[in-house]
C-alpha cells in the first residue's frame, strides 16, 4: 500500500516544484505517508473507481463527475492533515488521486474538471481562512519561522500586508481590476501565503480547531460542488422557457439528460413544440431519448442521422448536450454533432449547447477530433462474422484490408456554436474562457 | 415554339367571333375549343385533332382551329392533306378505319412537333392534375397523358375549354360582355357537346368499371381528351386546378352554360392577368400528385391495382407524400400474378420487385423496368379497331401508374418512360405491327446500352483520370458507377485507399465494402456520423446520383448532402458521377417538397438487444413517429464537378446539357 502511494505521489510532487523538492522531501515525506497509510478503504475505493473508468463502465460526464467528487470528498475527509501546511498537503493528496483518475480515462474530461474544481475549493478555503486569521492577529507575527515552507516563505513577509489584503478581496471576487493594477503575483501568493499565515496562527492559537476548520470548510465546499453537479439539470432547465416558444421545431442528437430536462421543462410550461431526434447510430441513443420524450408527452419524430441535412431547413433550433466544453468555446459532443452544426450554420439555425459547469474544461484543444476522441468496437458497425469474412480476403501482407472507424465523440469548433446554456445562464462561445477562470485556479490547469 | 402562348392568342380571335356572330367564317384561325358553324357531329373532331394546326394554315379551312397552330413555324408544317378527308375518315367513331390509316394521320400530326419543344408532352405534363386524370403521381405526370378515364375527360372538356376561352378575355372587358359572350359560346358549345355526347355520353360510367372498355374509346375521343388537356393547360395549371376541379366529377353532363359560365368567368377573369403572368414564368411546371389532397387520393385509390393502406401515424411535414403500411400487400399481389388482365406479367413482376425492395439502385430499377416494357411490347397485339400508337401509349401509361403504385418512380425512370413514349409517337406510319414492335424493342435496347451502360463506361474513363496514387477516396452508400470507377482505377494499378461511409437503415455500403474487398482494395468502413472524423484524411469524395436538377441540385440517397457538406467544410473536392439520362429539367430547393418515404419500421427496429421491447411498446403511441426519408437534395455549391457521359462539367452546366442534348437524344 505504502509503496504504491509513494510511487504515485512523489513524481507528482517533484513535477510541481522541482527546485524545492530536495528541501521539502525530508519533511513532507513523513506527513504524506502517515496521512495516506491510514486509509486503506479510501485506497481501495480509488482503485475501484480507476478500474471502472478504465473499463468505461461509467457513462456520461455527469455520472462521472459525481462519482469523482464523492471519491475526492472521502479522500479529503480521510486524509490526516499535518499540523503545518495543511492546505498544500490536501492539494497534494487530491492531485495524486486526480492524476490517477485522469490517466484512467483521459478522454473523460469531466474527471479532470472536477479534480481541478476541488483543488480550487481547497485553495479558496485556505485563502479565506488565512485572511480571517490575519485579520485577527498582528501582521508582523506572520513570520518565516516555520521550517516547512522556509524556502518559499522567506520572500513574503515584507509584502504580506498587501498580499493578504489582495487575497481577502480575491476570495470575494477573484481577480478584479484593482488587484490587477496592484500587480500582485496572485498565483504565487494564494497557496503559500495562506499556509504561512495558517502556520503562524498555529503558533499562537489552538492548532486543532484551525486544522479541523480548514478540512471542514473544504468538505463543505465539496458538498456544495456535489450539490451543484446534481442540480445542474434543473438550473439549466429553468431557462428553457426563455428559449423555446410555441410551435417550434427542435432538432436534437444523441441522448442527454440535460436536453431531456430542458425540453420537458418547456413542455411543462404549456409550450407545445415538436422534436426531431437523430437516432445517433451506431449506439442509437436517440431512440432512448425519443422514448423518454414521448413518455413525457412530447411530439417526437425519430429520423436517421443521414436525414439531418434534409430536415434542418424546417428546424427552428438545434439543441444538444455537450460531453465537454473547451476553453476556446469548442464543444465535444456525441458523434455526428459536427455534421448537425455545419448544417445548422448553413441554414442559419441557432445551434444551442447545454452544459453543466462540470463540463467546462479549462484546456485549449489541439486536434480534438483525434486527441480527445475514442474509438469504439467495430462490431457496432459490422458483424464480426462478416468482418472476418472480409479480412479473409487479405492479401497476406500483414495489414488488414478493412479498417473500421467508430469514433465516440465529435468536435464542434466555436464558430458553429450560437449559444451555450450553462447553469449560470447563457453565454457566447467567446466568453467561455472567462467563465472557466471563475471555476479553476491557474495553478491547476496542468496537473 | 412555346405552347404556353396558346391561350394568350385566343381573345382576339374570339372577340372577332363574338362580334361576327356564330355563323361568320373567321378570317383568322380560331383557336381553342371554338367550333363549328354546323352543329354536326363531325365538326368538333378536327378542332381537337392534333393535325388541326397544320391544316389550319395550309388549307385555310374554316373548320380548322387549334390553339397551337399559329405558333408552329412554317418550316415544320408538313404538306397538308385535304381536310375533308380527315373529316370523312374521322367522322363516325364507329366504325373506325384500321389502325394503319390512323397511323398515317397521326404521323402527320406527329411531324408537327418535330423540332418543337415537345408540345404534347409538355402540354399534358403541365396540365393540372384534375384534367389529367387522377394518376398524375410523381414523375408519372411527365409522360403524355395518363391512364385516365378518357370519357370523363372528354365530358369535362367542353366546360374546361369553354372556361378557358372566356377566361382569356381581356380583364378590361365588362362582366356583362363576358356573360353574353359566354352564353353564345355556350350555346355553340352546347350544340357541339351534344353532338359529341352522342358517342360519349354513355361511356363514362362503364369506363369507370372496366378498363378494357376504355381502350375501346375511339381515337377521336382520345383526341378530344388531348385537346381538353391542352385547353385546360392553357388556362393555367394553378387556376384550372381550382376552377375545373369539380367538373371532372360530373362526367357526361351536358354543360349548363348559362348558369355555370358567368360565375366561373367572373372569378377567373379577375385572376387572369396574374395567372397569365404566372404561366409565362412557369417553364416546365409539372404538378405532382399531392397526397394530402383527399379527394384525389381517394379517386386514385379506386383505380389502383395495389391495395395499399395508408399508414396512420404520418409526419405532418410529409403529408404530401405517400406512406403506406408495409409488408401486408405483397402476398396478395404475388398470388394475383396469374389472374392479371390489365398489367403485363413482366411489368407486374418488376413492380413487385420494386415494392419488396429487391431491386435497388436507380440504374438497376430503370433497366429492369425497360426490360419489362420490352417484353410487354413483344407480347402486345393491337386490338381490332385500334391504333397501335394510341393504344400502346395507353397501355404503357397503365403500366407506369401501376409501377408508381408499387413505388414512386425515380427521376431517371421518368426520363426513360418519356423516351419510350416519344419513340412510340415517332413510329413511322407505314410500319406493320411486328415491325413497329421490333423497332420499339430495339430502341429500348439502344437506350439501355447507350444511355446507361455505355454512359457508365465513359464516366469511368473520365473519372479515373481524377484518381492519383496515394489518394484517399471517400464514397457514400452504394453507387454502381462509383464502384466501377474504383475497381477500374484499381485494375489499372492506381494505389489508393477507399473510405466507405454508410448509413442506416439500408447499409448499402456493406455491399460495396464486400465487393471492393474481394477485389483487394484497401477499405475503411465507417458510418455517416463519423464523417467529420474521417474527412480530415480524405482527398476526394465520389458520389453517385439519383438525379440532378437543372438548378444544379443533386438529388440522391439521403445523407449525400451531409457528406458533401462536410467535405466542403474540409475543402475536399466533391465529384458526382451521374449519367446524363438522369438529368432533369425540374428545379428543387429542399428535400421536403419532393421526396420518397421509406418504411418507418426500418428506423424503429434498432439492432440492439436492449431496445427490442422499446419499439414494440411504443408502436401505437401517437406522439412517436419514425421518419425514413429516402432522398435528399445537395445544393450545387457543395459540388465541385459532375462527371457525366458528356464529360466533366460544373453543376451550373446541367441546364445546358438538359436543353441541348435532351431535345435531340431523348425527346424527339
Amino acid at each position: 500500500m505504502l509503496t504504491i502511494w509513494s510511487s504515485g505521489s512523489i513524481p507528482f510532487l517533484s513535477r510541481r516544484n522541482i527546485p524545492s523538492l530536495l528541501r521539502l522531501l525530508t519533511v513532507r515525506h513523513r506527513h504524506i505517508f502517515t496521512g495516506l497509510s491510514k486509509m486503506p478503504d479510501v485506497q481501495s475505493m480509488v482503485l475501484e473507481f480507476v478500474n471502472k473508468l478504465r473499463k468505461r463502465k461509467i457513462e456520461g460526464s455527469q455520472a462521472t463527475a459525481r462519482c469523482t467528487v464523492e471519491l475526492l470528498r472521502s479522500v479529503i475527509s480521510h486524509h490526516r492533515v499535518p499540523h503545518a501546511n495543511q492546505a498544500s498537503a490536501l492539494i497534494d493528496a487530491v492531485k495524486a488521486v486526480g492524476a490517477q483518475l485522469v490517466a484512467a480515462n483521459p478522454v473523460e474530461l469531466a474527471v479532470g474538471n472536477v479534480v481541478r474544481r476541488v483543488l480550487h475549493i481547497i485553495r479558496e478555503e485556505d485563502l479565506s481562512l488565512a485572511t480571517a486569521a490575519v485579520a485577527g492577529f498582528d501582521l508582523l507575527d506572520a513570520s518565516d519561522d516555520d521550517e516547512d515552507v522556509n524556502g518559499k516563505g522567506i520572500g513574503y513577509p515584507g509584502m504580506s500586508a498587501a498580499v493578504v489584503a489582495a487575497a481577502a478581496r480575491s476570495t470575494l471576487r477573484p481577480p478584479s481590476l484593482q488587484t490587477l493594477l496592484e500587480g500582485t503575483p496572485e498565483s504565487a501568493t494564494v497557496p503559500y501565503t495562506s499556509s504561512s499565515g495558517a502556520d503562524s496562527e498555529s503558533k499562537t492559537a489552538d492548532k486543532s480547531s484551525v486544522t479541523r476548520k480548514l478540512k471542514h470548510d473544504v468538505i463543505e465546499g465539496v458538498n456544495q460542488l456535489i450539490h451543484e453537479i446534481a442540480g445542474c439539470h434543473e438550473q439549466i432547465a429553468e431557462q428553457a422557457i426563455e428559449h423555446i416558444h410555441q410551435n417550434e421545431v427542435i432538432l436534437t442528437l444523441g441522448s442527454s439528460r440535460t436536453v431531456l430536462e430542458f425540453l420537458c421543462a418547456a413542455k411543462e410550461k404549456k409550450r407545445s413544440f415538436r422534436v426531431f431526434v437523430a437516432e445517433g447510430a451506431p449506439r442509437y441513443q436517440g431512440h432512448l431519448l425519443a422514448k423518454e420524450l414521448v413518455a413525457r408527452g412530447l411530439q417526437t419524430t425519430v429520423i436517421t442521422d443521414s436525414a439531418v441535412f434534409a430536415m434542418i431547413s424546417r428546424v427552428n433550433m438545434v439543441i444538444i448536450g455537450a460531453h465537454a466544453v473547451m476553453a476556446n468555446g469548442g464543444v465535444i459532443g456525441p458523434v455526428g454533432v459536427n455534421m448537425a452544426a455545419l448544417a445548422a450554420k448553413k441554414h442559419a439555425v441557432p445551434f444551442v449547447v447545454l452544459a453543466g459547469s462540470h463540463k467546462l474544461c479549462p484546456l485549449y484543444p489541439h486536434n480534438p477530433e483525434v486527441l480527445l476522441n475514442e474509438l469504439r468496437s467495430p462490431s457496432e458497425l459490422l458483424d464480426f462474422g462478416e468482418f472476418s469474412d472480409c479480412l479473409d480476403f487479405g492479401s497476406g501482407s500483414g495489414s488488414p484490408l478493412v479498417q473500421v472507424v467508430n469514433p465516440t465523440f465529435d468536435y464542434v469548433p466555436p464558430s458553429l456554436v450560437s449559444l451555450f446554456i450553462t447553469d449560470t445562464g447563457g453565454h457566447n462561445p467567446s466568453y467561455m474562457y472567462r467563465l472557466i477562470a471563475d471555476y479553476y485556479s491557474a495553478d491547476d490547469l496542468v496537473m | 415554339m412555346d405552347p404556353r402562348r396558346g391561350p394568350l392568342a385566343v381573345p382576339k380571335v374570339r372577340r372577332v367571333d363574338a362580334a361576327a356572330g356564330p355563323l361568320a367564317v373567321p378570317k383568322v384561325r380560331r383557336v381553342g375549343f371554338f367550333t363549328s358553324i354546323e352543329p354536326s357531329p363531325e365538326t368538333p373532331r378536327p378542332n381537337r385533332s392534333l393535325s388541326g394546326p397544320a391544316e389550319a394554315i395550309t388549307s385555310s379551312s374554316p373548320l380548322s382551329d387549334s390553339p397551337s397552330g399559329q405558333f408552329i413555324s412554317p418550316v415544320q408544317i408538313p404538306p397538308s392533306r385535304h381536310h375533308s378527308d380527315n373529316l370523312a375518315s374521322r367522322a363516325a367513331p364507329v366504325p373506325v378505319p384500321g389502325p394503319s390509316a390512323f397511323r398515317r394521320q397521326l404521323a402527320n400530326d406527329r411531324t408537327l412537333h418535330v423540332g418543337s419543344y415537345n408540345p404534347v408532352d409538355s402540354l399534358l405534363g403541365t396540365s393540372p392534375p384534375s384534367s389529367n386524370g387522377e394518376v398524375s403521381e410523381d414523375s408519372g405526370s411527365l409522360f403524355g397523358f395518363q391512364r385516365s378515364d378518357s370519357a370523363k375527360l372528354s365530358a369535362s372538356f367542353p366546360n374546361g375549354g369553354f372556361d378557358m376561352t372566356v377566361a382569356v378575355r381581356a380583364p378590361g372587358e365588362s362582366e356583362a360582355k363576358v356573360a353574353t359572350a359566354s352564353t353564345s359560346d355556350g350555346r355553340k358549345k352546347n350544340v357541339e357537346a351534344s353532338g359529341e355526347s352522342e358517342s360519349v355520353a354513355t361511356k363514362p360510367r362503364k369506363e369507370k368499371e372496366t378498363k378494357s372498355l376504355k381502350e375501346k374509346t375511339s381515337k377521336a375521343e382520345r383526341r378530344a381528351i388531348q385537346e381538353a388537356q391542352r385547353a385546360a393547360k392553357g388556362e393555367g395549371s394553378k387556376r384550372a386546378g381550382e376552377s375545373s376541379r369539380p367538373k371532372p366529377s360530373k362526367p357526361a353532363k351536358q354543360p349548363p352554360p348559362k348558369k355555370e359560365a358567368p360565375q366561373v368567368t367572373s372569378s377567373v377573369s379577375e385572376k387572369r392577368a396574374v395567372s397569365v403572368e404566372k404561366e409565362r414564368r412557369m417553364d416546365v411546371p409539372q404538378t405532382q400528385m399531392q397526397y394530402d389532397d383527399k379527394s384525389r387520393v381517394d379517386k386514385a385509390k379506386r383505380r389502383s391495382v395495389v391495395e395499399q393502406t395508408e399508414s396512420k401515424n404520418k409526419v405532418e411535414l410529409f403529408l404530401h407524400l405517400p406512406q403506406y403500411e408495409r409488408g401486408n400487400q405483397l402476398p396478395n399481389l404475388s398470388s394475383n400474378i396469374f389472374t392479371l388482365d390489365t398489367i403485363h406479367h413482366a411489368v407486374y413482376k418488376v413492380g413487385l420487385q420494386h415494392l419488396a425492395g429487391d431491386i435497388a439502385g436507380d440504374n438497376a430499377r430503370c433497366i429492369a423496368m425497360l426490360h419489362a416494357f420490352q417484353e410487354a411490347i413483344n407480347d402486345y397485339t393491337t386490338p381490332p379497331m385500334k391504333d397501335l400508337t394510341m393504344d400502346l401509349t395507353a397501355k404503357i401509361n397503365g403500366y407506369v401508374s401501376f409501377l408508381i403504385e408499387c413505388r414512386p418512380l425515380s427521376m431517371s425512370m421518368g426520363n426513360a418512360i418519356r423516351f419510350l413514349k416519344n419513340q412510340i409517337r415517332k413510329l413511322p406510319v407505314d410500319l406493320s405491327e411486328p415491325e413497329a414492335k421490333a423497332s420499339l424493342c430495339s430502341e429500348i435496347g439502344r437506350f439501355i446500352d447507350e444511355k446507361i451502360l455505355l454512359a457508365d463506361k465513359v464516366i469511368v474513363q473520365h473519372a479515373v483520370t481524377k484518381i492519383r496514387d496515394g489518394e484517399v477516396l471517400l464514397t457514400y452508400g452504394f453507387s454502381c458507377v462509383v464502384e466501377m470507377i474504383l475497381l477500374y482505377a484499381h485494375e489499372i494499378g492506381r494505389k489508393f485507399r477507399v473510405v466507405i461511409v454508410d448509413s442506416r437503415p439500408n447499409l448499402e455500403g456493406q455491399k460495396l465494402l464486400r465487393r471492393l474487398v474481394t477485389r483487394g482494395l484497401d477499405c475503411t468502413y465507417t458510418h455517416i456520423n463519423a464523417v467529420s472524423y474521417i474527412m480530415g484524411e480524405v482527398t476526394r469524395v465520389f458520389l453517385g446520383a439519383s438525379s440532378i436538377f437543372s438548378n444544379g441540385t443533386l438529388y440522391s440517397k439521403v445523407g449525400t448532402a451531409c457528406v458533401a457538406m462536410v467535405a466542403n467544410a474540409f475543402s475536399v473536392p466533391v465529384i458526382v458521377c451521374c449519367e446524363a439520362y438522369k438529368f432533369h429539367e425540374r428545379v428543387l430547393l429542399d428535400s421536403i417538397c419532393s421526396n420518397e418515404l421509406g418504411d418507418p419500421d426500418a428506423i424503429a427496429n434498432v439492432p440492439l438487444r436492449n431496445n427490442k421491447k422499446h419499439s414494440k411498446t411504443m408502436d401505437n403511441n401517437k406522439n412517436l413517429q419514425f421518419l425514413n426519408l429516402m432522398y435528399d437534395s445537395t445544393p450545387a455549391e457543395y459540388i465541385s464537378m459532375i462527371v457525366t457521359d458528356y464529360g466533366m462539367i460544373p453543376p451550373t452546366s446541367i441546364p445546358v446539357i438538359v436543353r441541348e442534348y435532351r431535345r435531340e437524344d431523348l425527346l424527339l
